[in-house]
C-alpha cells in the first residue's frame, strides 16, 4: 500500500440515483457521499443490489433511462461533472476516468480485433500523438503493445489482430485493463474484477491492478463483495448497504474492529481456516425492496442490535479517527437515543 | 474459408437441384392444357399434322421418359428449345436476365439504405414518433401485397402527376446499343446521360414496389438486433472509453447488429426472385420474372423448367453468400 497523496481526487456528495419503474422509484442510490484521495485504493463492499456499482456508474456518467442522477455533486479533479456537457463528460471518460467491468468476456466487443478497441481509446483521447498519417498509426501500435506488455500479455503485437474470443478468460481480463489504461488515467474503477475468474487467477490480476497503480500513481476504486480482497489492496473501505453508505473507514480499522452490525455481520460470514469446524454466520433475512423505504435504519429488520430509535432517519456519525458509520448505537451501551 | 468447405458447399447444391427438377417437371406435367392445343389455337389443323406437332416436341413420349431425357440434357447444360420462341431455351432466358438483374440490385440497395438507417434510428429512439411511424410502416410494408401497391404507385405518378413513366425500361424515344444488358450502366457508358436519366425513372417505381416488403422486414431485423445490442455490456464499456456516440453506434453496435440483417437480406433477395414475376408484370418490365408468367400461360414446359432450375440455383447460392458474409462479420464463426 503506498501512502496517498494530500488533496482529494474525487468527491461526491449527497448522491441520488434512481431507476424509475412501473412498480415505482427504485433509489439504488440514496444520498451517497465518497471521497478518494490521490494515489489511494477506495474498497467499496455490499451485496448485490447495495448500490456499489450504479454508485460509480453516476460518477462516470452512465446511468441511461430509466436511471436518473436526481440529486448530489461530484467533484473530479476540481470539476463538477454533472455540470458537464456531454462532450465535455465523454473527454473526461476513458481519459481521466476509466472503468473496467465484471466480465471482460461480455465488455469487450466480440466483433472487433482487440488493437482496434485499445486504438480506439488512444485515438479519442490522447492529444500527444501526431496529427495523423503513418506516424500516427505508428504511434497508436507501439502505445497499444506498450500498454499489451504492461499487463503482462505475451507476444503483444501478434496478439493485437486477435479477436476477444481467441484469448483465456486471464488474458481477456488483463485485455480489458489494459484498454481502461491505455491513456494512463487519473482514477480508475474496478467493478468486481476478479468475480468472472478463478482463485489463481484473481490473485495475479489483483498484484496487475496494484502494480499498475504504483507505477502510475493513479487511484483505484475496487468495488468487490470480497472482503479480504479489500483486506489486502485497500488504503480505505467503504461498505454500502441498500443504497446507502454504512460504514467507512480506513481498512485495518474498520475490518480490524467494525462497528457497524451490517460490517460485523459481513466479517462473521466469512469462513476462516483458524475457525474450522465452527458454524458460519449468515446475515439472516433479506435486502430491502429499493421501493418506498421509510426513513429509518435500512438494516433494522436484519440487525440483531435493532431497537425502537432504529425506526427514525439514522445520520452517518462519527466512529472514531477518519472513521464514520451509520448506526444510532455507536455511542451508547445499548440505549437508543436520536 | 477453405477450399474442400467450398467443393462441399457445391455438392450439397446437386440434390437440391435434382429435386427441384423433378417438383418442377410434375407440377408442369400435371398443370391442365396441353402445349400443342395452345400452340394450334384456331388454326384448322389434320389429326396427323398435331401428331407429327407432338412428336416433334417429344410430348408423345411417357412423362417418366421425358423427366430422364429433362435431367439428363440439364445435366450437360442443355436446356432444349423454348416451344414458343423456337430458340434455345438458354438463350431467350440470357436475353431476359438483365433486366431482372438489375431490378432487382436497386430493388436490393433501395432496401438496404433505407431498411439499415430507419432500423438503426428506430432502436435508437426507441418509442420515439419516428420508431412507431417505422413500425406502422414496415406492418403496412409487410403486408401489401406488391400488385395493389405496384398499382397505387403507378396512379399516384404515372397517371396523376405525370412524373414516372407507366412501363418498359426506357421510352420509345430514347434508344441505347446494349454493351452490358444493365441499362443504367449501358447508358453511362455510352455517355448519355439523358438516357441514363430515362433509365433511372423507368425502374424507380418497379423497384421500390419490389423492394418494399424487404425494406420493412430488414428494418425491423435490424431495429431488434440493434436493441438486443445496445444492451450489451461492451456498449457500456465503450461509453465508459469516452468514445463519440456515432462511433459507439456504428463500429460497436451495428457491426454486430447487422450479424442477423445480413441473413436475413440473403434469404429475402431470394424471395426478390418471386416478387420479380408480379412486378414486371405490372409495370411491363421485359425481364425473366415476366417471361416465366407468359411461358407458363402458353405451356412453354422447357422454358418454365430452366427458368425454375435458375431461380433454385440463385436461391441457394445466395444462402452460401450469406454464410460467407456471416463469417466476415462474425469473427466467432469459421465456414
Amino acid at each position: 500500500m503506498t501512502a496517498p497523496l494530500p488533496g482529494y481526487l474525487l468527491e461526491v456528495a449527497g448522491l441520488r440515483t434512481a431507476f424509475h419503474t412501473r412498480a415505482g422509484a427504485v433509489r439504488a442510490v440514496d444520498g451517497v457521499d465518497v471521497i478518494v484521495r490521490r494515489g489511494e485504493c477506495l474498497g467499496v463492499v455490499g451485496e448485490s443490489g447495495s448500490g456499489k456499482s450504479v454508485t460509480f456508474a453516476s460518477v462516470m456518467g452512465l446511468i441511461r433511462p430509466p436511471g436518473q442522477i436526481e440529486a448530489g455533486t461530484v467533484r473530479f479533479d476540481g470539476q463538477d461533472l454533472r455540470t458537464l456537457s456531454p462532450r465535455q463528460m465523454r473527454a473526461i471518460r476513458g481519459r481521466d476516468i476509466a472503468m473496467t467491468m465484471q466480465d471482460a468476456l461480455t465488455a469487450l466487443n466480440p466483433a472487433l480485433t482487440v488493437g482496434e478497441q485499445i486504438s480506439e481509446v488512444l485515438e479519442a483521447h490522447d492529444e500527444g500523438l501526431p496529427r495523423r498519417g503513418p506516424a500516427r498509426r505508428r504511434a497508436i501500435t507501439d502505445r497499444a503493445v506498450e500498454m499489451l506488455r504492461l499487463v503482462g500479455i505475451p507476444s503483444p503485437t501478434e496478439r493485437l489482430r486477435q479477436y476477444p474470443h481467441e484469448f483465456s478468460g486471464g488474458m481477456r481480463q488483463r485485455m480489458m485493463i489494459a484498454i481502461a489504461l491505455s491513456s494512463r488515467p487519473k482514477l480508475l474503477i474496478a467493478d468486481e474484477p476478479t468475480t468472472a475468474l478463478d482463485v489463481t487467477i484473481q490473485a495475479q490480476v489483483l498484484e496487475l491492478i496494484a502494480d499498475i497503480r504504483a507505477k502510475l500513481g493513479m487511484s483505484v476504486v475496487l468495488i468487490t463483495h470480497d472482503l479480504a480482497v479489500v483486506a489486502e489492496h485497500c488504503d480505505r473501505v467503504m461498505v454500502m448497504y441498500a443504497g446507502e453508505v454504512v460504514e467507512e473507514g480506513p481498512t485495518q480499522a474498520v475490518i480490524g474492529d467494525p462497528r457497524h452490525p451490517y460490517t460485523k455481520g459481513l466479517l462473521a460470514s466469512i469462513p476462516r481456516p483458524a475457525l474450522r469446524g465452527e458454524k458460519i454466520h449468515p446475515i439472516t433475512g433479506q435486502v430491502p425492496e429499493l421501493i418506498n423505504l421509510p426513513e429509518q435504519c435500512r438494516f433494522h429488520s436484519r440487525c440483531p442490535e435493532a431497537g425502537l430509535g432504529c425506526l427514525a432517519r439514522i445520520h452517518m456519525q462519527s466512529s472514531g479517527p477518519g472513521r464514520k458509520a451509520r448506526c444510532i448505537r455507536l455511542h451508547d451501551g445499548g440505549e437508543a437515543h436520536g | 474459408m477453405s477450399l474442400t468447405k467450398l467443393v462441399e458447399r457445391l455438392v450439397q447444391l446437386v440434390p437440391v437441384l435434382l429435386g427441384v427438377s423433378v417438383i418442377v417437371f410434375l407440377m408442369m406435367a400435371m398443370t391442365p392444357g396441353d402445349p400443342v392445343q395452345i400452340m394450334i389455337g384456331d388454326q384448322n389443323v389434320s389429326a396427323a399434322q398435331e401428331a407429327q406437332l407432338r412428336h416433334d416436341l417429344g410430348l408423345d413420349r411417357p412423362a417418366y421418359e421425358r423427366l430422364a431425357l429433362f435431367i439428363g440434357h440439364a445435366a450437360t447444360g442443355n436446356f432444349g428449345e423454348s416451344f414458343y420462341y423456337k430458340r434455345p431455351v438458354a438463350q431467350v432466358i440470357a436475353e431476359r436476365l438483365p433486366a431482372t438483374i438489375e431490378l432487382s440490385v436497386v430493388a436490393l440497395l433501395i432496401a438496404l439504405m433505407t431498411a439499415i438507417p430507419l432500423g438503426v434510428l428506430a432502436a435508437v429512439k426507441k418509442n420515439s414518433v419516428l420508431d412507431k411511424l417505422a413500425t406502422v410502416g414496415s406492418l403496412l410494408g409487410v403486408s401489401l401485397p406488391g400488385f395493389w401497391f405496384g398499382i397505387l404507385l403507378l396512379m399516384l405518378f404515372a397517371v396523376q402527376l405525370h412524373i414516372l413513366p407507366v412501363s418498359g425500361r426506357m421510352g420509345f424515344a430514347t434508344s441505347i446499343k446494349p454493351i452490358t444488358g444493365f441499362l443504367l450502366i449501358d447508358t453511362l457508358l455510352r455517355g448519355d446521360p439523358a438516357a441514363f436519366l430515362d433509365a433511372l425513372k423507368h425502374i424507380l417505381l418497379p423497384a421500390i414496389t419490389l423492394g418494399l416488403p424487404m425494406t420493412a422486414v430488414l428494418m425491423r431485423v435490424t431495429r431488434t438486433s440493434m436493441l438486443e445490442v445496445l444492451r450489451q455490456d461492451y456498449i457500456t464499456f465503450a461509453e465508459a472509453k469516452g468514445l463519440s456516440r456515432t462511433r459507439i453506434l456504428i463500429r460497436h453496435a451495428l457491426k454486430n447488429a447487422l450479424i442477423p440483417t445480413v441473413s436475413v437480406a440473403a434469404i429475402e433477395t431470394g424471395s426478390l426472385l418471386g416478387g420479380n414475376m408480379i412486378v414486371e408484370t405490372v409495370f411491363g418490365w421485359p425481364g425473366l420474372g415476366r417471361l416465366v408468367v407468359d411461358s407458363i400461360f402458353v405451356r412453354d414446359y422447357p422454358l418454365v423448367q430452366a427458368a425454375v432450375l435458375l431461380y433454385a440455383v440463385t436461391y441457394v447460392l445466395l444462402n452460401f453468400v450469406a454464410d460467407i458474409l456471416y463469417t466476415f462479420l462474425n469473427p466467432r464463426v469459421k465456414l
